[in-house]
């Protein structure tokens, strides 16, 4: 009996959204198939890898997280060029600092450092809020003002604040990042709403709500295999904008990347341990589909780099 | 393929005698097709009728146990391409490759690391599940040797032999002829001397190829020799060339019942950096890999990979979830504190762990959320003043502990003035929101 390779036949395929510009703008999205399916489909561009920086000092990520980043953190800008340098396709910056619980910044000063870490290195940008989502639709006008023309991704619009902060993007020739939560109706029903204010389906990126190894991993895999499925066999166009996975906040919370070695002897060195942690949930994300990481080790984001070349 | 109702009943006897317990034949061939009878219930079933249904009733995938005894292991069997159209159901297994040259301490270090191996996740036991013994440079004693320092080492823990060379297969398995090992491989070279072996000492066999075509044919010409436990390898190490082939492998079988290809299927994800090993080994378990053979198993690799199978292996209709329950954790008693959670299993055991390390002996009042983590059953309307109440009222508790006072999570601290309200003469106290605060919030309470 010889083998007739079981192919599918695919009717969609996922937009191309560039972010950036110049030499170093990165295109993601594209597929035809299923992920890594170089049998039945073409994969123009790799998943990128974004590293997180924040607007604040990074005083409450673990210990590991932080002598890896070493004295980078102390300035965003410097933190930015440290993550270039590191091997990131992308910065994304949270700008947790807003948050009311955190130094409550207001939005100029949000602002101010969004323009400052975009002048500083020529990758592209990822803008985060700090997710409060009042909060976040001044920060996000602000921050999406003050770096215009820079092609940007900022986010996270959700059901309560999607119409302001699409409004920012659209303004200011930004990407937007929709995020819904783990379920593949709501993170269409999000697409359909953006799309309906008159926002470009092919100018958004869906988070389908990251999280980590050992927590929940199982349910965001699920979802995005099945968000996949319906842009690429049923053609769904609100389904087929790239999946960002924003993963390095799940991961670096959890006891796994926390513990050292002496309180949980059988779950071996920390350092591997959680490094090992968040590589192995970004092998697990871009395995089900996801087009952008984004990261917080540089070392882990240098393995997840290396298994996607491999996959390529 | 499955047959219908009708397609069956031509095979039966016809002759409505009742014997099964059914009325017709016809109505007995309904129910096999709808796999709710056996047709062993039919007496008067012809040969032809059993070979036709057992074709048709055999898994697409076929089943295959590693070992014997209870840290055998089943690979296979499994129905379908993405967890959620139903479940995976046998996770792959983990084995860790011992090389002849490591023979001596090195050996000894890795058994010992396997023995050593299991954790307790989620209220699941995990561990390296087999240990996969590779032949270097043909030296048949050596080989020999090895494999009898695993047998003796590690009793029960199935074993792979891996070598090209039936010489040195036969040598090994002299050791563990009766324990079903896994023979690594038949090649298109050796498959009649490999076959022969596998047969006599009724061990599985890997067929090992160079591609998707040459595997086919060398399953077939292995099938045809009279093996029937068989194990794939396409030669696959690149992850990309492990996806492509896993799951061509896995359509095909699942999708068009192709039979050469409707085995379990080994990948060695050996990397020369332990966490790129993790990596690749990763994308073996999530993408249909039966047995994964790894180069080392550092503690911290083997929690990072048993997790991912944890996860992928759940059934997505069903969160894992504990009995509605309060239970007891250490020598608890009427003035220990305590606390609530809900039925997830994994926020369960997480707490509980936690509580345990404190050495606090406390209550854990666990609530039926229908397996809903604390944040998604407060937010799915499942976690909320009343029900909390009410099910604190019904519960019980009040026999077990002399005080009134209940933590609830950090998390849901928001409930705490409704709760007091549902809840007269309680005390409510907000814990930590993340459980591994918990040891030192109950130590500056005792
Ligand atoms: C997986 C997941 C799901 C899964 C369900 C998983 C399950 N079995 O529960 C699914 C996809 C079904 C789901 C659905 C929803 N989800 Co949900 N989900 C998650 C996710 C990603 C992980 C949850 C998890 O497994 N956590 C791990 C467990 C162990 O956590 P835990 O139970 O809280 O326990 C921790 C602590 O609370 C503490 N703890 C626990 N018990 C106790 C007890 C005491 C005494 C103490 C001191 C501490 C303590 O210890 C644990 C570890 O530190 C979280 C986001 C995240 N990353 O956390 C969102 C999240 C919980 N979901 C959320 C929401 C809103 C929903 C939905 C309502 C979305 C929707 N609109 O459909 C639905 C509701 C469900 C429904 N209607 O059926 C929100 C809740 C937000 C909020 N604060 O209200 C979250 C936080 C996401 C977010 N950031 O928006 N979800
Ligand atoms: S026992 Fe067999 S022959 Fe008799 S009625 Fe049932 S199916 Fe028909």
């Amino acid at each position: 009996m010889a083998l007739a390779i079981p192919k599918e036949t695919y009717s969609g395929k996922i937009y191309h959204v560039q972010l950036g510009t110049g030499a170093k703008a990165v295109t993601i999205g594209g597929a035809s198939a299923l992920p890594f399916l170089g049998f039945e489909g073409t994969f123009p561009n790799k998943p990128a890898v974004a590293l997180e920086i924040m607007d604040i000092a990074p005083d409450d990520w673990p210990e590991t997280l932080r002598k890896a980043i070493g004295g980078a953190s102390a300035s965003p800008v410097q933190w930015a060029k440290f993550c270039q340098q590191n091997g990131a396709d992308i910065i994304a910056l949270r700008l947790m600092g807003t948050h009311p619980d955190q130094k409550n910044k207001n939005p100029e000063e949000a602002a101010k450092v969004a323009a400052e870490v975009a002048a500083a290195v020529d990758i592209p940008l990822v803008i985060l809020g700090s997710g409060h989502a009042e909060k976040d639709t001044q920060v996000l006008q602000a921050a999406a003002a003050a770096t215009r023309g820079k092609n940007c991704a900022i986010g996270k619009a959700v059901e309560e604040n999607y119409k302001t902060v699409a409004a920012a993007a659209m303004a200011n020739d930004h990407k937007l990042i929709a995020m819904s939560q783990l379920d593949v109706n709501l993170a269409k029903q999000l697409n359909i709403l953006l799309t309906q204010m008159g926002f470009d389906k092919e100018r958004i990126i869906m988070d389908p709500m990251s999280s980590a190894l050992g927590y929940g991993l199982e349910y965001t895999y699920s979802v995005m295999e099945r968000i996949r499925l319906a842009a690429l066999m049923q053609n769904d166009p609100m389904m087929q904008t790239p999946i960002v996975c924003d993963i390095g906040a799940n991961v670096w919370k959890v006891k796994e990347t926390l513990a050292p070695e002496a309180e949980v002897p059988e779950w071996g060195g920390l350092e591997d341990r959680a490094l090992a942690w968040e590589a192995v949930t970004a092998s697990a994300m871009v395995t089900a589909g996801a087009d952008m990481l984004i990261m917080r080790h540089p070392g882990a984001a240098a393995k997840a780099k290396e298994v996607i070349a491999e996959l390529m | 393929m499955a047959l219908s109702g009708v397609e069956i009943f031509k095979y039966l006897p016809k002759t409505n005698c009742k014997k099964c317990g059914h009325p017709t034949c016809l109505a007995f061939a309904m129910k096999l097709a709808a796999k709710q009878a056996s047709l062993d219930s039919c007496p008067d079933a012809s040969e032809d009728a059993k070979k036709l249904l057992g074709e048709a009733a055999a898994p697409p995938i076929r089943g295959i146990t590693l070992g014997t005894g209870d840290k055998a292991v089943k690979v296979g069997d499994e129905i379908c391409l993405f967890r959620h159209e139903k479940k995976f159901f046998n996770p792959n297994a983990f084995a860790v490759a011992i090389r002849a040259s490591e023979a001596g301490d090195a050996a000894a270090k890795k058994i010992e690391a396997v023995k050593a191996s299991e954790i307790d996740r989620v209220g699941q036991k995990l561990r390296v599940d087999a240990i996969a013994v590779a032949d270097e440079g043909g030296d048949a004693a050596k080989f020999a040797s090895v494999v009898k320092q695993v047998v003796d080492g590690a009793p029960g823990v199935p074993l792979i032999l891996v070598s090209k060379n039936p010489a040195i297969i036969e040598a090994g398995i002299t050791h563990c002829a009766d324990k079903k090992p896994l023979i690594y491989a038949a090649t298109a070279e050796n498959a009649e001397a490999m076959a022969k072996i596998a047969k006599e000492k009724k061990a599985s066999l890997a067929v090992a190829a160079d591609g998707l075509d040459a595997l086919t044919a060398l399953s077939e010409k292995v099938k045809g020799l009279g093996v029937d436990d068989l194990v794939l390898d396409s030669g696959a190490r690149k992850a990309k060339d492990m996806i492509e082939h896993l799951t061509i492998i896995r359509r095909a079988a699942i999708k068009k019942n192709f039979k050469p290809l409707g085995y379990p299927t080994i990948i060695f994800a050996g990397r020369d950096n332990a966490v790129a090993e993790t990596v690749a080994a990763a994308v073996g378990v999530m993408k249909y890999a039966s047995i994964v053979v790894l180069n080392s198993i550092e503690k911290w690799k083997m929690l990072a990979l048993l997790s991912l199978r944890q996860n992928i292996y759940t059934d997505p209709q069903v969160p894992m979830q504990v009995a509605q329950n309060v239970y007891k954790v250490g020598d608890a008693k009427e003035n220990s504190p305590l606390m609530i959670t809900t039925n997830f299993s994994l926020s369960y055991f997480i707490v509980r762990g936690e509580v345990e390390n404190s050495k606090v002996p406390s209550w854990l009042a666990v609530m039926d959320n229908e397996g809903l983590s604390v944040l998604t059953a407060w937010a799915a309307g499942k976690f909320t003043a009343s029900k909390i109440a009410q099910f604190i009222t019904e519960s019980g508790v009040e026999k077990n502990v002399s005080h009134k006072e209940l933590i609830i999570p950090g998390y849901v601290a928001v409930l705490s003035g409704a709760l007091e309200e549902k809840l007269p003469g309680w005390k409510i106290t907000v814990g930590p929101r993340e459980a591994n605060q918990l040891p030192t919030f109950l130590k500056a309470r005792a």
